[in-house]
């Protein structure tokens, strides 16, 4: 109940903090990946402000240990830099480039009731089911590569 | 480098930024959760267990502002001007990419920044770049 609540309240502020700064639109997001064009820093300094509140709240978490409803927060405690994180990372930039959306603009969009925003999240859908079927083994293919 | 001075809107971003880690803010605060698009998208499409209430509240809550602009607000639909083609092939891209990365702009570029994860800092490094590099060879090479 408490976390529903919490969730539904932090999607909002998510979601008008998209809305506000813009990156909403893929218009917006191509001009700050055009370095080469007239480029547009404004994500920059979405990016700032947000790392600016989001850091104490990091650290205060870090401390307390524990959220609302008392229970345990876990924060990734994972350190490898290795394969996967890479190359997921440089599949999701190029997946980015292309489009000029991102998972949490593309799902705000929805509520535009656009259809690209329909297409691209019915993709990311696919794409998340592919990596079910596909991401075990292809983690075990990087693994053996690298130990090579 | 030039900068393109009629769309900057440093104020409005800085401000939506401020928004966004407010959000991230109360998640990790209250429950103890990550604000990670992709991540919380994925706990709802491709649950790893019984499918959790919260996260669909948590969509609930992102995809309403988008209404309330487009209804109230009367704000222009964003334009997906890259065709729908594109729109597949990338959309299929993130969402494994995300997968395999553990995260994206959300998780890794705001919440792992703030947490001073190296990992975190990697991965941003690393798709910030592969989104310069198709742009640049979509918009300036291919074109």
């Amino acid at each position: 109940m408490v976390r529903s609540v919490v969730a539904l309240a932090a999607g909002l502020l998510f979601g008008f903090g998209l809305l506000l700064s813009g990156m909403y639109d893929p218009a917006k997001v191509f001009g700050f990946l055009d370095l080469a064009g007239a480029w547009d820093p404004s994500l920059a300094f979405v990016m700032g402000g947000a790392i600016a509140v989001a850091f104490p709240a990091f650290l205060i978490a870090g401390r307390r240990g524990r959220d609302l409803s008392g229970d345990v927060i876990e924060l990734p405690d994972n350190r490898k830099i290795d394969a996967p994180l890479a190359l997921g990372a440089l599949i999701f930039g190029a997946g980015w480039g292309l489009t000029g959306v991102c998972p949490g603009p593309g799902l705000l969009d929805l509520g535009f009731l656009s259809p690209g925003a329909a297409i691209y999240v019915i993709a990311v859908i696919v794409g998340m089911f592919a990596y079910r079927l596909l991401g075990v083994r292809l983690r075990s293919v990087l693994a053996l590569a690298q130990d090579a | 480098m030039t900068i393109d001075t009629l769309h900057f809107t440093p104020w409005a971003s800085l401000g939506g930024g401020l928004l966004i880690g407010a959000a991230a803010a109360i998640l990790i605060l209250g429950a103890g959760r990550i604000l990670g698009a992709s991540g919380l998208f994925a706990g709802i499409v491709t649950p790893q267990g019984p499918l959790q209430a919260w996260r669909l509240w948590w969509l609930v809550g992102l995809v309403a502002p988008a209404v309330f602009a487009r209804f109230v607000l009367l704000t222009p639909s964003p334009v997906f001007s890259t065709g729908i083609a594109t729109l597949a092939v990338g959309g299929v891209l993130v969402g494994f990419g995300t997968r395999l990365g553990s995260g994206c702009t959300s998780g890794h570029g705001v919440c792992g920044l703030a947490r001073l994860s190296p990992r975190s800092a990697v991965a941003t490094g690393i798709f910030m770049a592969a989104g310069f590099a198709v742009v640049f060879v979509v918009r300036h090479l291919a074109a």
